[in-house]
């Protein structure tokens, strides 16, 4: 079993970087050295009336310092209360959390990361993992969907061509990040995509039509966020070797997995 | 002082009164690396079935004040896959298991009890007669008096391991329940299952939870189910394991005053996946202040 840690983890910076769009900077010991792009944390509330972690994924890493970053919307009164965390002020953290996109297998290829909303954060890992060293693509492109208001489109710049999509039209094309990539004439051999499950849809329909690899990082509800208690189960193609049925935990065999492996 | 933190449930004598609630804990195999399942005084495993069962549809659960609402529909491997899997991580440490049972019907519950016979890391049985979120078996067997005495008897007859039954809170008088299921030979109850509930997503205008109804869990319902186990206490003999909401020492310490012999821990592990292990060194701290030498003498203590 890959490491697992509990930690208590000093902010070091917070950030609002759009209308419900919040940036934090944490301090960890060991979850900043030992993520991989598409892992998750759970970040627990200091208000234990809310007692479920919330699982948010990992938008930057820096290993040597153990700087961990996470952007995430508000979505209700946990993390509200995230978005008021001050400097120096601590959050529990559990993690690394399930299984990231499986970088040996995009290294060399042509691979185009599409971001949906608040699918978007995680790509940005992923961008700079696949961006230089062993791992690099040998073409990158990111495409990222926005209702109105962006975020985090300077911090791709360093790392590769961004196109972008928004609802209505106010930046980038007008539709999705399918629409992106055909006005922006993208030709991807692989897709890494996280995003809202209408998206997901339309990009394993589209690379199963295109016969291309696709990996689709799933959000569902969590309780214990570490495999024991099978609330964020998605449906299987196949059988799982775990659960014996068709179904799969997002939080341990996820949140990515091949696009053809799951149901949507 | 010396101090005596062991209990006894139907024989089976467990190191310490904590145990963790089934259905919150798998099988303990993602929790050993948070915490030292030889700590523990019983891990009480997922409920399992004869066969795999593959649960409902997503969302399973919520979050709502205090506490949370799950309707996971007991989705399990099967006991051939636990048997082999989850039974024999277990062989590796010191505690007690108990194995929670579930069926659909009265010979799927049989089927699953007897296929656990000659298992001999299950050193008790859990009969789940108790799960809201299953439209056949679960519930349905457990809110009728004479049916919890009946299926209580089917499954004393052929089970080897002692035999506690998981009660439902979803009933007008529990106690006529658990007095049932004492008529019906059942060696120790669990106490309580989950409080049906619902909650509605008022932005999309529907319910939270795909199964529309789930059960609640956590620090909400804690003061229902010392308020049941007291009253169970005061009807039938056989020893009572006290759950819900548990998040304490304090917690554990009120479910056992009330009349439990022992507690589980449930939901508290998903906040701190290490609150079993506070709430044994809170009631070992507890004895310890307060001059008492075994934790047995506390049971029951307040009537």
């Amino acid at each position: 079993m890959a490491q697992i840690y509990r930690e208590s983890a000093e902010v070091l910076g917070r950030e609002q970087i759009a209308e419900g769009i919040f940036s934090l900077w944490l301090q960890t010991e060991q979850i900043a050295a030992e993520c991989t792009p598409g892992q998750f944390v759970s970040v627990y509330c200091a208000d234990a009336s809310r007692l479920l972690p919330r699982p948010i994924s990992v938008c930057e890493a820096d290993p040597e310092k153990g700087k961990l970053r996470l952007v995430f919307r508000v979505a209700g009164k946990g993390t509200e209360e995230f978005s008021r965390l001050k400097n120096g002020e601590r959050v529990q953290l559990v993690g690394p959390l399930g299984n990231g996109f499986p970088l040996e297998k995009l290294a060399g290829r042509k691979v185009l990361l599409a971001g949906g909303g608040i699918g978007i954060p995680p790509m940005l890992q992923l961008a700079k993992a696949l961006s230089r060293g062993e791992k690099q693509a040998a073409e990158l492109t990111a495409a990222a969907g926005f209702r109105d208001s962006l975020f985090l489109t300077e911090d791709f710049a360093p790392y590769c061509r961004l196109l972008l999509a928004t609802e209505d039209g106010s930046a980038g094309t007008r539709g999705t990040v399918l629409d992106a990539m055909r006005e922006g004439g993208a030709a991807p051999d692989v897709i890494c995509a996280c995003g809202p499950a209408p998206m997901l849809r339309a990009l394993k329909q589209y690379t199963a039509e295109k016969g291309i690899a696709c990996w689709l990082s799933l959000e569902e509800k969590m309780a214990c966020g570490v495999g024991a208690c099978l609330s964020c189960v998605c449906r299987s193609a196949e059988v799982d070797g775990h659960s014996r049925v068709k179904n799969k935990r997002v939080c341990t065999e996820g949140p990515v997995f091949a696009a053809e492996e799951v149901e949507l | 002082m010396s101090q005596n933190m062991s209990v006894s449930i139907a024989g089976v004598v467990l190191k310490n009164p904590v145990m963790v609630a089934s259905g919150t804990f798998g099988s303990g195999i993602e929790y050993s690396r948070f915490l030292d399942l030889n700590r523990l005084g019983a891990v009480v495993t997922k409920g399992v079935a004869i066969t795999p069962w593959e649960g409902n549809a997503t969302p399973r659960i919520c979050e709502t004040p205090s506490g949370m609402l799950n309707a996971i529909g007991l989705q399990n491997p099967g006991v051939e896959t636990f048997v082999e899997r989850d039974l024999s991580f277990l062989e590796q440490f010191d505690t007690k298991v108990i194995v929670n049972v579930c069926g659909h019907s009265l010979e799927e519950y049989l089927d699953c009890v007897r296929r656990l016979a000659d298992e001999k890391r299950a050193d008790l049985l859990e009969i789940n007669i108790s799960c809201p979120n299953v439209r056949e078996g679960g519930i349905a067997f457990g809110t009728d008096p004479k049916g919890v005495e009946q299926i209580t008897k089917e499954i004393k007859k052929i089970a080897v391991q002692p035999v506690i039954m998981k009660l439902s809170p979803n009933v007008t008088d529990i106690a006529q329940i658990a007095e049932a299921a004492e008529a019906g030979g059942a060696d120790a109850l669990s106490m309580i299952n989950t409080l049906t509930g619902m909650k509605i997503d008022v932005r999309r205008r529907t319910f939270a939870l795909a199964n529309r109804t789930g059960g609640l869990s956590g620090p909400a319902i804690h003061p229902i189910a010392v308020r049941m186990v007291w009253q169970c206490a005061q009807r039938v003999k056989i020893p009572i394991i006290g759950m819900g909401g548990i998040a304490s020492a304090e917690d554990a310490l009120e479910m056992l005053m009330a009349g439990a012999s022992a507690v589980s821990v449930g939901t508290a592990s998903f906040h701190d996946q290490t609150t079993a292990v506070r709430v044994i060194d809170g009631i070992s701290a507890y004895l310890e202040e307060n001059g008492i030498g075994d934790v047995r003498e506390l049971t029951g203590c307040v009537k």
